[in-house]
């Protein structure tokens, strides 16, 4: 079934259509081949799509969409397929459009601070093209060695440096969009505010739902004239965490501030030998940077608060190479893990920076209560937590018990007013999380951007929302009589 | 007492409304102000019941941007709504009735040392300004206030209450609607309660100023968007008849703001750094006939020239491309629908927009206000789906929404 609840059609009949528009090697068809798309980073869920288009241009995706359209059937975009909630899950009834092929890099304009890219170009190659003018693109997801602006748009991804510089909705200026009706439509201009709805910003984060983005504008900004990164290290995550909450108390807006516990340390000097301070029970990153004059100023700053709050050992990094060993070890956090459990859980969560602290120590308590061991690297600066419940599969009852502490994480992070992702999208694994954080009504309002997009259904079904909203024609208010009229009342 | 007031006022306060209650030349009936986000649902599922529309409107700073509702029976003032329900100092984030006014607002926050960065030279709410997607100089810092909202509790034309967003900054679960209904000039819902990321007062403010002439002005405003001193604000101030000036914000350190300040005035000829901001700082240009105008960074300096060669004065944001015109020029109305369609042209071609905000009731007939716009199939798409029958200032917004 489509969202709008109408049975699709064949994609055999899509099949049909597009093998008079397409190049047949664009058309995979191969149940082997097939095979390789079945998933995205989360691997834990498994569709082998019916037929997958790798497009070489805007036009091939204009033609797979619109065909779909024609006869009702599902289609989910995917770009480098990094996406670690399933977004870019594939339907079994229906097309894998694939937009990693389109990856030229149009343009980079440092006297408008503008890039203008394919949906699937890297991340980080919009940097590098950028680099030698002086300017980067910020958004920095920690994938972003390999995944692309269109998934980076799909799921507004964040990063590390996001607590200063904004996610990927503030970094896009202009999309070209193909609607899942087909249209061609550009969202925004190469100027902020462009007049109308700000549908440019319903459609950031919209998790291939709305359609698929073709072209991408995207805002550059100035690289910093100084760049201080700091470890340090401490004996618990709580004077970690007061530490963070005073640099912020103190009006310092940093560039990024992570904690690490003991166990994701553990797992880093195992997988990379990052060599953080031996015995630390927590160690936190901050990287300041900015005007050299007042980096100066917020170094000594925050220098001072690690003192106060306990830190052990306080080490800074001035240039690159050391800048890289620093963040070596959280970097490879996610991956490290792998070190020291044969499975794990990547969970996505955020609270408000006040109750980090409760929240820490509940989930002790969850991890401790269950036997299952968490452990802790996460964007202390925005609440950002990246729990990772480790497990191992082959012990019976394992993964049953890992995935029902990983939804107590969630739960209580809603509880504390948080949200169930901070970047890694909803996508097919939380949409069943959604109707703990939004009532009915909440998210039946958000599907009406859904139905004015999509009303039949077809783009990414099944992911954000667990019950779709069935999109038609609603009873219209009588026009002409009188307002008063209805009530039987005279009229003035 | 009206039929209609008394048929209203069963679900909150409501008045007979006033000449001096007119939303750009339309008189409405009744004027209704809610005092809670239930009352705000009362009222519109009465209104929408009965086919009545309904126009929002705070301090009324900003009603007559747009063009004139077609019609407005009930004018709903949301100034009841103003409490400040939180302000989250560890969290850096406040939650904040669609009425309080920005100004008050902003002296609760300073309480705490913090700030909402909007600046605001007209007295808005809070309210009035996600509505416009009101935006200053500190755009150029973060952004406009779409940047800013992080969650928006709102009613819909049928009287349904929901929200979006939340209360912590970083957060992807479900659509941005918060970012939908800034912006939207109160044609989707009421927006009744508004969460809002705050910023840190800095210790210090400096203003480097300068005179410029319009052949420096492209190598002037290009030393300052691409400095490392990390300017705040870039502001432009261009008289119709008069002289060329930029003002650079730096905020920071009271001794880093100076030094920042100074370093950059150096490389600029002629500059002067001061701790208090030029007297047309923030301010709109004068003018009954205000146009926002956008262009590419590199394409101001043309677009300033062009509106200063139609008679018009110039303030904005040079360095986000971000630009406000106004004049009183030409007199009849045909004359003006030119000199907008002229701007429009010229702003298009230079990758951005005009909108003519507001302009007095006898030219505005003449004026295509917001001009054209790109995907307006999709956005009257989804105008029908949240206000089908058109209840929420039905013809004020684009295309004739």
């Amino acid at each position: 079934m489509t969202d709008s609840g109408l049975p699709h059609g064949s994609v055999r009949d899509v099949l049909d259509d597009l093998r008079t528009q397409l190049p047949e090697h664009l058309l995979i068809t191969d149940p082997t081949q097939l095979r390789t798309y079945e998933c995205d980073g989360l691997t834990s869920h498994r569709v082998t799509p019916a037929l997958v288009v790798l497009a070489d241009t805007v036009e091939q995706i204009v033609a797979t969409v619109r065909a779909c359209a024609r006869r009702r059937v599902p289609f989910v975009a995917r770009g480098s397929g990094t996406g670690l909630s399933g977004g870019a899950l594939p339907h079994a009834d229906g097309v894998l459009i694939v937009t990693s092929r389109l990856r030229t890099l149009h343009s980079i304009r440092r006297e408008d601070q503008r890039a203008v890219g394919d949906p699937g170009v890297i991340n980080l190659a919009v940097s590098k093209a950028a680099n030698p003018e002086g300017y980067y693109f910020a958004p920095d997801p920690s994938s972003q060695q390999i995944c692309s602006i269109g998934g980076n748009v799909a799921e507004n991804s964040g990063g590390a440096h996001c607590l200063k510089y904004g996610f990927t909705s503030g970094h896009v200026l202009a999309l070209d969009v193909v609607t899942p009706a087909g249209e061609q439509v550009t969202l925004g201009t190469e100027a902020p505010d462009a007049p109308g709805y700000d549908l440019l910003g319903a459609f950031v984060g919209s998790e291939g739902t709305l359609g698929i983005a073709t072209r991408a504008t995207l805002r550059l900004t100035r690289l910093p004239e100084e760049v201080r990164t700091i470890l340090a290290g401490f004996a618990t995550i709580d004077q970690a965490g007061a530490a963070t909450s005073a640099i912020i108390a103190a009006g310092i807006v940093p560039a990024a501030i992570e904690i690490m516990d003991a166990l994701a340390i553990e797992a880093a000097e195992k997988a990379v030998s990052c060599g953080y301070p031996a015995g630390a029970g927590a160690v936190l990153v901050v990287e300041l940077d900015g005007s050299a004059l007042e980096v100066a100023h917020e170094y000594a700053a925050v220098e001072a608060i690690c003192l106060e709050t306990g830190c052990f050992e306080f080490r800074m990094a001035t240039d690159a190479f050391e800048r890289a060993e620093i963040w070596k070890g959280r970097k490879s956090a996610f991956a490290a893990v792998g070190r020291i459990s044969p499975d794990y859980i990547v969970q996505d969560g955020v609270v408000p920076r006040t109750s980090l602290s409760a929240v820490l120590h509940r989930m002790g308590e969850i991890s401790a209560e269950k036997g299952v061991r968490v452990a802790n690297v996460f964007h202390a600066g925005d609440g950002n937590l990246h729990p990772l419940v480790l497990f191992d599969a082959s012990e019976p009852g394992a993964t049953e018990r890992a995935e029902e502490v990983s939804g107590m994480i969630l739960d209580l992070c809603i509880e504390h007013g948080g949200s169930i992702t901070g970047e890694h999208g909803v996508g097919l694994d939380k949409a069943r999380y959604m109707p703990r954080m939004f009532d009915a009504d909440d998210l039946d309002s958000m599907q009406l951007i859904r139905c004015a997009f999509d009303p039949a259904g077809i783009a990414n079904p099944g992911k954000i929302y667990p019950t779709p909203r069935l999109c038609g024609e609603r009873p219209r208010i009588r026009q002409g009589s009188h307002p008063l009229a209805a009530d039987g009342v005279e009229v003035f | 007492m009206s039929l209609l007031r008394a048929v209203l006022s069963a679900a909150c306060e409501v008045r007979e409304a006033e000449d001096a209650d007119h939303v750009d030349g339309v008189r409405p009936q009744v004027v209704a102000r809610p005092r809670t986000t239930d009352e705000v649902s009362a009222l519109l599922r009465a209104c929408h019941g009965r086919g009545l529309t309904v126009v929002a409107r705070g301090n009324g700073t900003k009603l007559s941007w747009g063009r004139p509702p077609e019609r407005c029976e009930v004018l709903l003032d949301t100034t009841g709504l103003d409490a400040l329900v939180e302000h989250s100092r560890g969290d850096l984030v406040a939650i904040v009735g669609a009425g309080m006014p920005l100004a008050r607002l902003q002296a609760l926050l300073a309480e705490g040392g913090h700030q909402l960065v909007v600046d605001d030279p007209l007295g808005s709410t809070v309210g009035g300004a996600v509505a416009t997607n009101l935006s200053g100089p500190r755009r150029m810092w973060t952004g406009a206030i779409r940047d800013l909202v992080i969650g928006v509790k709102y009613v819909r034309a049928d009287g349904v209450v929901a929200k979006a967003g939340g209360r912590v900054v970083k957060n992807v679960a479900g659509y941005d609607l918060a970012k939908l209904l800034t912006g939207s000039y109160g044609t989707l819902a009421v927006i009744t309660e508004v969460t809002l990321r705050l910023h840190p007062l800095p210790e210090a403010s400096r203003w480097v100023t300068l005179d410029v002439g319009p052949e420096q002005l492209p190598g002037v405003l290009a030393a300052v968007v691409h400095s490392q001193l990390v300017p705040r604000a870039l502001e432009l101030h261009a008289p119709p008849d008069g002289a060329l000036q930029v003002s650079a914000l730096l905020e920071g350190s009271a001794d880093g703001a100076t030094a920042r300040a100074e370093a950059l005035a150096a490389q600029l000829d002629g500059a002067r750094v001061s701790s208090a901001p030029p007297a047309w700082w923030g301010q709109l240009p004068e003018g009954d006939l205000l146009m926002k105008t956008t262009a590419r960074l590199s394409g101001v300096p043309q677009l300033v020239a062009h509106a200063t060669s139609l008679g018009l004065g110039v303030r904005g944001s040079a360095g986000t491309g971000v630009l406000y015109a106004a004049g009183r020029s030409g007199g009849a109305g045909l004359r003006r629908a030119a000199v907008v369609q002229s701007l429009r042209t010229l702003s298009i071609e230079l990758g951005g927009s005009t909108v003519a905000l507001d302009a007095p009731a006898d030219v505005k007939p003449q004026l295509d206000s917001w001009g054209p716009v790109p995907a307006i199939d999709l956005m009257r798409r989804v105008k029908q789906e949240f206000d089908p029958a058109r209840t929420l200032a039905p013809g004020r917004f684009v295309g004739g929404i």
